[in-house]
């Protein structure tokens, strides 16, 4: 249960497996993730991201790895784990035929909760979901399912939130607002472990973790992921410069080229022959070339290139 | 726009490529049909034989024993009880475990010896009148040759010339042949099996398409919990529809209702979980709405054909008829059958109420077991 610093662990599983037929899902994944912080989930499509969550709260069972999540054995005790954790799902999973109301109180009725009325009642009004409380689920935009979404994943007081892509196609005003209300849940101590595809999300977690092919690749601090990369980025910016892309690619020394805005990013492992292939730029008409530290975006996709 | 043999043909291979795909559902395309073609091809006799008698021989006599004889020898008879009191026959015909009650009086070869014709009464259950009829015509025609090898001597002449003796034939419960007596009543149970099971059916697997199933396993509900939960309103859908076709029955077809209505009430609920557990079954294991529609239609169709409902039972032959025994539809359509015409009571219908029981509690049993409390 408790970590290097004493802290006490949310989640806490070790060698996390799981096999579809031949396919290799989550491969020996260890999570540990300290009680009251947010970890991001980082990795592309079909990583096994959505798999891990899944064995976490019981959805799966995990073909091998130990562990606990909340103090209880993962494997065994999924029924009481299922009472303390609140689970999103990536794809709208609530009743779209039944007003935002009723899901919510038929979620809260599930969890036993008393008085289901007066607390979706609270919960609406705290969400500012009064207003649309009789609208049917299956009526609201992509950011009010996700507010609705993460109000029912809230109502029993869950220790542990996962969430799985929740701000998938939402609008960037819903998700800023969605991750006030995240980190206003963690300082009231509830352990976040939300996966996404958005490097400002991540960048907003306390710890990321970042999973390629069911492996998991780099875990740590934003810094520390940036640091453990061993990579420099050149940034080029002016006029044109996005043709310049074809030329840089494949060049010695450069491993990947890739557009951040209307300025280049340009990456590599050895130093020198990246600035050696940066050289013929650096003199040219209105473009300047400038190191900068590597962002997330740029660790990333070099992970997944080297993968390949 | 006009028409593009192109795009049509798009379209085609669409639709052929998505149908290749679901293998499960196209075999039980193809397969369903194949096993109900040979099911009810076999299964079905419009013309019964071997339908189960009681008889009760109260004559120690030759022409007695040559008339049992004749009967037992007959096709149409099967001679499974010797009863000894008009009651004890009552009671069988009253548990439908026989079509028949043979009375032969005493001193029926006496008064065939001394020139009388004595009466030979057969009684039959007449609720399904379909049943007996080519049977009851057979009777009448062995009557006049039964005796045939033993009228010799002074008796010769008796054998030419209207019959030794003459049946007199009783239709109990239904004395009238009346078709909807029977019909209307197995309706209530032929209906119900239909609804009952479509309402649960697609219980899970409409979750499980919507994606609403993922949400429900991650919250802590049981699956004894969301079972029950998920049957219990079809449950008052179906006691609706019942006291629909009851209302009909006696308003409009004028069925009689001889029996008591609570014990029809209490059977019928029975029977309404028993098949809402078989199509809650189902949606444990239909991958898709379309498979749980075909599993629907491959319950339904044993439980109007092999029930008694649309064919006589007892003229199935003995595999088809297990098969029946099998079916929630087949006891309650002896059970509602006997309590609206015969009147019976619970301890008639006792040996059809256990084994609805029974399935009811084995199909549940089942279906929690095949609840998949995981997405694996």
């Amino acid at each position: 249960m408790s970590a290097e610093g004493g802290e006490t662990l949310a989640i806490d599983v070790k060698g996390l497996t799981k096999r579809f037929g031949s396919k290799l899902a989550v491969d020996h994944i260890d999570i540990a993730v300290p009680q009251g912080q947010v970890w991001g989930f980082l990795g592309p499509n079909g990583s096994g991201k959505t798999t891990t969550i899944r064995m976490l709260c019981g959805l799966l069972r995990a073909d091998e790895g130990t562990g606990t999540c909340l103090g209880l054995d993962f494997r065994t005790q999924s029924e009481a784990i299922k009472r303390q954790v609140g689970y999103m799902t990536q794809k709208f999973s609530f009743w779209e035929d039944m007003s935002i109301r009723e899901n919510l109180e038929f979620v809260a009725r599930v969890y036993g909760i008393d008085d289901p009325r007066e607390r979706v009642a609270r919960t609406l009004d705290q969400l500012g979901l009064t207003g649309r409380q009789r609208q049917l689920a299956g009526e609201l935009s992509r950011g009010w399912k996700q507010r609705m979404a993460l109000a029912a994943c809230m109502l029993h007081d869950p220790r542990l939130l996962l969430l799985d892509e929740p701000t998938a196609g939402v609008d960037p005003k819903a998700r800023r607002d969605f991750w006030e209300e995240i980190h206003a849940l963690s300082e009231r101590g509830l352990t976040v472990l939300v996966s996404t595809h958005y490097m400002d999300e991540a960048e907003r977690c306390d710890r990321i973790v970042y999973i390629l092919n069911g492996r998991l690749i780099v875990r740590g601090s934003v810094n520390d992921v940036v640091e453990k990369s061993g990579l420099h980025t050149f940034v080029l910016d002016g006029r044109d410069v996005r043709h310049l892309s074809r030329a840089l690619h494949g060049q010695p020394g450069v491993d990947y080229v890739g557009f951040f805005g209307a300025a280049l990013h340009v990456s590599g492992h050895d130093r020198d022959k990246l600035e050696a292939a940066l050289d013929p730029y650096r003199n040219r008409d209105g473009i300047t070339v400038a190191e900068t530290a590597p962002s997330l975006e740029d660790v990333f996709i070099d992970l997944e290139e080297a993968a390949r | 726009m006009n028409f593009s043999l192109r795009r049509a043909l798009a379209v085609l291979i669409k639709e052929f490529l998505q149908m290749r795909r679901d293998k499960i559902t196209l075999g039980m395309i193809i397969g369903v049909p194949l096993m109900q073609l040979f099911l009810f091809g076999f299964a079905i006799n419009l013309n019964p034989k071997d339908l189960p008698a009681a008889i009760s021989v109260d004559d120690p006599g030759i022409f007695a024993r040559s008339v049992v004889a004749a009967i037992d020898n007959s096709s149409y008879f099967q001679i499974v009880a010797h009863t000894h009191s008009p009651q004890e026959a009552r009671r069988l015909l009253a548990e439908g475990k026989v079509i028949f009650a043979i009375e032969i009086p005493a001193n029926f070869s006496r008064d065939i010896v001394r020139g009388a014709v004595p009466d030979l009464l057969i009684e039959s259950d007449a609720t399904d009148p379909a049943a007996g009829s080519y049977a009851m015509a057979a009777f009448r025609s062995l009557a006049a040759t039964a005796l045939r090898d033993d009228l010799v001597g002074p008796l010769a002449k008796r054998a030419q010339g209207a019959p030794p003796f003459n049946v007199v034939s009783h239709l109990l419960y239904n004395p009238e042949s009346i078709t909807q007596y029977n019909i209307v009543p197995g309706l209530l149970a032929v209906i119900l099996t239909m609804t009952m099971v479509l309402l649960t059916c697609l219980a899970l697997t409409r979750e499980r398409e919507r994606g609403t199933y993922e949400n429900l396993l991650a919250m802590p509900a049981t699956p004894l919990e969301i079972m029950i939960g998920k049957i219990a309103p079809n449950v008052v859908v179906g006691a609706i529809q019942s006291l629909i076709i009851l209302g009909m029955a006696r308003y409009v077809f004028a069925v009689p209702m001889i029996g008591s209505m609570t014990l029809l009430a209490g059977a019928l609920t029975v029977f309404i979980i028993a098949n809402l557990a078989v199509g809650y079954t189902f949606s444990t294991i239909a991958e898709n709405q379309l498979q749980a529609m075909q599993m629907t239609m491959f319950f339904l169709l044993p439980s109007i054909m092999l029930s008694g409902f649309a064919f006589p039972f007892m003229g199935m032959p003995v595999w088809a008829r297990w098969i029946g025994e099998v079916l929630p539809a087949t006891h309650f359509l002896r059970i509602v059958r006997g309590i609206m015409l015969k009147g019976n009571g619970t301890m008639e219908i006792w040996p059809d109420m256990w084994p609805l029981a029974l399935f009811t509690l084995l199909a549940g049993t089942l279906a929690l077991l095949r609840f998949r409390r995981t997405l694996d």
